[in-house]
């Protein structure tokens, strides 16, 4: 398993962890009296769990199962690999931050966090998918 | 990497990027609020990474991955799996065109059954596949 897909991996268990973990907060009761930012971690739930486990492991797996591209360089350009596990989880953990405060003071200018963190998304997955492309074929040949 | 498969997964990726570039522009508008109206596409960003990523690729991951049979043909049945990749695609769009489009609610309907028959058409080509090696 090279070290990328650990990274992936490893990752993915700490976002469901940390998913399910904020699920649990935002079940519990009213009269718990929980900080006011915390209601509105909703769609970063969602997300912690869609992106930051679901989308990571495949992304992982995917990265080291595929058919390879030559010996030389089995699985591509690896800075690019990198490249896409830094911008999404620099993107994620920025809409987790910038969510609620975005949220709670929208008189600052903590949209642009939000922006921030689309852009390095959106980014992440162009990466992998250029990335991973050249890997969808039938297998390796030898060539 | 059957032939199936490469066209599960590259759909699978086209629509990992057409759900992140709705995403993107989703949070971008919660930022700095561009058009309110663009919410409208919350069902799309949904409907793309759910069914057009996720469960597209897990399809097309098991025709690959799945045990296959020691004669031919090894992946049997192989033509419902290939009706399941047209039916999901197809229910896909109506539901995304239903979101969207001034199309009425039948296209949701009509969206949801077409992918719900790609589930039962997936699992008849499957069914049989999923065994150990002692047999089902």
């Amino acid at each position: 398993m090279p070290p990328l897909t650990r990274w992936y991996i490893k990752s993915a268990l700490v976002y469901l962890a940390a998913a399910l973990l904020l699920a649990l907060v935002l079940a519990l009761p009213q009269a718990a009296q929980l900080p006011s930012f915390i209601r509105y971690l909703n769609p970063a739930y969602f997300h912690l769990f869609l992106v930051g486990w679901v989308t990571q492991m495949i992304f992982g797996v995917i990265y080291w199962m595929f058919p390879i591209i030559t010996r030389a360089r089995p699985r591509g350009n690896e800075q690019i690999g990198w490249a896409s596990y830094i911008l999404l989880n620099a993107g994620l953990l920025l809409r987790v931050v910038g969510e609620p405060l975005n949220a709670t003071r929208p008189e600052a200018a903590y949209g642009w966090l939000l922006v921030a963190s689309a852009l390095l998304q959106w980014l992440a997955a162009v990466c992998f998918v250029y990335l991973a492309w050249p890997r969808i074929k039938e297998k390796y040949r030898g060539e | 990497m059957p032939s199936l498969t490469r066209w599960y997964i590259r759909a699978a990726f086209i629509y990992l990027l057409l759900g992140f570039t709705v995403g993107a522009l989703l949070l971008i508008n919660k930022g700095i609020q561009l058009f309110p109206s663009l919410w409208r596409w919350l069902p799309v960003h949904i409907e793309f990474l759910l069914y057009g990523w996720v469960m597209q690729l897990t399809l097309g991951m098991a025709f690959w991955i799945l045990p296959r049979y020691w004669q031919k043909p090894r992946r049997p049945k192989e033509s419902y799996a290939r009706a399941a990749f047209v039916l999901l695609n197809l229910g896909l769009w109506l539901v995304v065109a239903q979101a969207v489009l001034p199309v009425g609610r039948w296209a949701l309907v009509a969206g949801k059954g077409l992918e719900l028959g790609a589930v039962f058409c997936f699992a008849l080509h499957a069914w049989r596949r999923i065994v150990s090696r002692q047999g089902p």
